[in-house]
């Protein structure tokens, strides 16, 4: 567990950078986020992306695997790779600051 | 011991369907991760890639002691089908893709698939025989260049 500050507030992310409390998330602090992942714009597309696994986490208490953003999201499996190439479900669940989604498929 | 895997090569060796569905998830999970995959085919694991075999692939009844069934249970006629739909049935429930589905969805996170040289020539096959995703027929000496720097699990 540490802390970091991104948009100029402070809050707590685990030890592979993903946020402990989801609450305390920003729109705003996607970017830094992004760039800290290894991306480096977020276009409209990677937008809809995070907004789609936000409001699933808000849904059912966790985030889309792979398998269930390319069926749901509206973004295919092939560009969810292109956008979020180091893993998508993984790296939009940190960007939009909730917890590493689990899952095996 | 360093920290982090960052590419895997694996080996799909078995035609039966649990003999290919693991190394399918360690490959997805292993993309999901943002890890490197690749997966190569070789003998009766070619099924998995074969255009007309892939949608037929089953469990096996003979000689799995898994099932728990009497060894002579286990080859009667149509115990195979059964099984193999059973199986179908539960995963999908759990959205567990059919192998076809799985593959295609693997080669769309960018995993590299390749059939095997050798067993390819064994069992008179071609290009053209296996799915548009298959990248290529390569040798074992091909592999070990793709594997390189990665570690290498054999199903």
């Amino acid at each position: 567990m540490s802390t970091k500050v991104y948009a100029g507030t402070e809050v707590t992310v685990n030890d592979e950078g993903f946020f402990t409390e989801p609450g305390s998330w920003r729109a705003e602090m996607a970017p830094e986020i992004a760039r800290e992942s290894g991306i480096g714009e977020l276009t409209d597309r990677h937008w809809q992306v995070l907004e789609f696994v936000r409001a699933e986490y808000t849904d059912k208490g966790t985030g889309p695997t792979v398998r269930a953003l390319g069926k749901t999201s509206g973004v295919p499996v092939k560009e969810l790779y292109q956008l979020f190439p180091k893993g998508p479900a993984k790296l939009a669940a940190r960007i939009a600051g909730i917890p590493k989604p689990r899952g095996c498929i | 011991m360093t920290g982090k895997i960052e590419k895997v090569s694996i080996i799909v060796s078995k035609g039966s369907l649990e003999g290919i569905y693991p190394a399918l998830i360690m490959a997805n999970g292993a993309r999901a991760e943002g890890i490197e995959a690749n997966l190569f085919f070789t003998f009766f694991g070619m099924d998995a890639i074969h255009k007309a075999r892939h949608e037929h692939i089953k469990l096996a009844t003979v000689g799995n002691p898994g099932l728990h069934l009497a060894t002579w249970a286990g080859g009667l006629p149509g115990l195979s089908a059964v099984m193999t739909h059973y199986m179908a049935r539960k995963m999908e429930n759990l959205d567990i893709p059919s192998i076809p589905e799985f593959i295609e969805m693997i080669a769309d996170t960018g995993a590299g698939l390749y059939a095997c040289q050798a067993s390819a020539d064994l069992f008179g096959l071609e290009k053209s025989d296996f799915i548009d995703q298959v990248q290529g027929i390569i040798t074992v000496g091909e592999f070990y260049d793709l594997a390189a720097g990665g570690e290498i699990i054999f199903t």
